[in-house]
């Protein structure tokens, strides 16, 4: 810090002359402490007790027995987390949420930065635009399940879907209910694909708005094509976007809940429901079936594979980072 | 002469394919107007009709008609807990933040670690611990047990603390010559300096609270503690439904939102350009 901020404290601190500016901070000065304390206190207590007292129970329930009840004491060792990696129920649910994680990731990516890019080459109607995008970005996935599963791909011939199926031709699909082929994953996906693009394309568009404009002076002089411009400029330098993008899609793929849930939801329960992410299962676990040991261990079971995940995803792109 | 050649067809192509996008974008909300204006009968005829005829509010009606469906007092409920969840959570961002960038003391360093390493926990690491001790406080059918675990949010004190860190050195002197302390500098000088992020993060934590599907719907169980989310799903999965109704409860879960949309656009691009970039 520069000299105008140390004498700044120290005068209003009213410390005795003689401290020197380099010493500072060796008597403790209480009213800063409990200033700080005062400013500090509730997000420490708050983030103290849901998060590190909620975590360290839930990872002491993890080696125990706890069904219908929360009190520890009946250790288990790792039997709660044996019998989940055996639990065909709890594999089905780690595969599915891969499966769409797959697919989700790279379309979202893709559709987001592509409209960024053609939208940020506009030069009348940008705003106009990216406010359409964005809107769905602000309605719940509760809305966009009910609209998606009661109108557009409702099954019933007065579907969305069915209806432009009809017009060419095509036999009325179930749609939701349809598992072969899984149908049911158009669905998924496009809940997720139409909530969330808005937002990634406004980062894409912040990322493109900081690429100083010479760069592609510099190459449209040289006579590089509009694709040469893309690889060798834009991608480069939305690295960095692109990287927490990626990992922001990821991490939320991975702990889906909502779109499943109101999606395969059904008057009789979910127990149809084609595919159940981890955090349904340990939604139906925990919660309904009040296993809260067997709950408690598949948290920790989905939380290492998304730090896993994250891991691997750093290195895969921290490659050819020397440039 | 390659600028004409150029950017006339690419410019054609890009209005079109940007336009169709918006269409398809745009489209799910006619769809839901359509059926929310609609007789039950006209909903599900097979004959495509563009537009409801005739157009009538029974869905609206029936939907705060039906007993069974507590849309009402849902909409309350979500109201109260975005509109206290949105200002305080923001507030003590700002708090924190101030303090990690401005107050200088023994064991700050420990204290912003404390804070920044729960950005690390997922969600789905915590749901299922906090719900039970919130169950053990006795917050389960309470809106506080719904609001206050959301109120602490590591990732807007990061984002308040680098706004703070730029904040002029010499608003903050020239209210210690007026003879404030560390907490009048703050409330005095810097919260009313800090608009555009309390808007931004504001606006972005109204969205999300009244949005918030998961952690109502544990803690909820009972229908007067529904927020509308948690009600329109249960709408969506009851025995018979009055699918004008249903579209119309959709209506008016979006509704408030749209109102805010329109209003703080601005806040919430700015917001998630802040927060989505968390390096």
């Amino acid at each position: 810090m520069s000299d105008t901020a140390t004498t700044g404290q120290t005068a209003a601190a009213a410390r005795p002359a003689g401290v020197r500016p380099g010493r500072r901070g060796r008597p403790t000065d209480w009213r800063a402490v409990g200033a700080f304390a005062v400013l500090t206190a509730p997000t420490v207590l708050g983030l103290g007790l849901f998060k590190y007292v909620a975590i360290g129970w839930s990872f002491l329930l993890s080696f125990s027995e706890a069904r219908g009840t929360v009190d520890l004491g009946s250790w288990v060792g790792f039997d709660n987390y044996t019998f989940l990696l055996g639990d065909e129920a709890f594999r089905s649910s780690m595969t599915g949420v891969i499966l769409f994680t797959i697919f989700i990731v790279p379309v979202t990516f893709g559709i987001s930065l592509g409209l960024a890019v053609l939208l940020h080459g506009m030069r009348r109607g940008r705003a106009f635009f990216r406010t359409g995008f964005l809107i769905p970005a602000a309605v719940s996935y509760v809305v966009a399940a009910l609209i998606w599963k009661m109108s557009l791909f409702n099954g019933l011939p007065s579907g969305v879907a069915n209806t432009i199926g009809g017009l060419f031709g095509w036999d009325v699909q179930s749609w939701i209910a349809s598992t072969d082929p899984p149908l049911y994953w158009i669905v998924i996906i496009t809940v997720r694909l139409w909530l969330q693009v808005g937002l990634y394309m406004i980062l894409f568009l912040a990322g493109l708005q900081a690429i100083p404009v010479h760069l592609y002076e510099a190459a449209a002089l040289d006579g590089a094509s509009r694709w040469a411009r893309f690889r060798h400029i834009t991608l480069p330098m939305l690295r960095n976007t692109s990287v927490a993008i990626l990992m922001l899609i990821l991490i939320a793929a991975f702990q889906a809940f909502d779109e499943f849930y109101n999606v395969f939801m059904t008057t009789t329960g979910n127990s149809t429901a084609p595919v159940r992410p981890p955090l349904v299962f340990l939604y139906d676990t925990a919660l309904k079936g009040q296993d809260y040991g067997v709950g408690s261990a598949g948290a920790f079971l989905l939380t290492l594979l998304i730090v896993l995940v994250t891991l691997l995803q750093g290195r895969l792109v921290g490659f050819g980072r020397k440039d | 002469m390659r600028k004409t050649t150029r950017r006339t067809p690419a410019t054609v192509l890009t209005y079109l394919v940007v336009g169709v996008a918006a269409v398809l974008f745009l489209a799910p909300f006619y769809f839901m107007l359509r059926a929310a204006l609609m007789t039950g009968t006209q909903v599900t005829d097979p004959d495509w009709h563009w537009l409801p005829d005739p157009f009538t509010l029974r869905g609206f009606t029936d939907l705060f008609d039906d007993p069974s469906v507590p849309m009402a007092g849902a909409l309350g409920n979500s109201f109260v807990i975005a509109i206290v969840t949105a200002p305080v959570s923001t507030l003590l961002g700002s708090m924190s933040g101030y303090a990690l960038a401005r107050i200088s003391v023994p064991g700050r360093g420990v204290v912003m670690s404390f804070i920044v390493v729960t950005l690390m926990i997922p969600t789905s690491a915590t749901f299922v611990p906090t719900f039970v001790l919130v169950s053990a406080m006795g917050g389960v059918d309470t809106l506080w047990g719904v609001i206050v675990p959301g109120l602490f949010n590591a990732f807007s004190v990061l984002l308040f603390r680098n706004f703070y860190l730029k904040f002029p050195q010499e608003i903050e002197e020239a209210g210690r010559l007026d003879g404030l302390g560390h907490l009048g500098v703050y409330w005095r000088l810097a919260l009313p300096n800090s608009g555009a992020l309390l808007a931004s993060l504001g606006t972005l934590s109204f969205i999300e609270s009244w949005n918030a599907f998961l952690w109502p719907l544990v803690i909820g169980q009972d229908p007067e503690s529904w927020t509308a989310q948690i009600a329109l799903s249960t709408f969506l999965t009851s025995q018979s439904i009055n699918l004008p109704a249903l579209f119309a409860g959709a209506v008016v879960t979006i509704l408030p939102l749209v109102v805010v949309f329109l209003f703080a656009q601005r806040h919430i691009v700015q917001g998630i350009a802040a927060t989505g970039m968390k390096d």
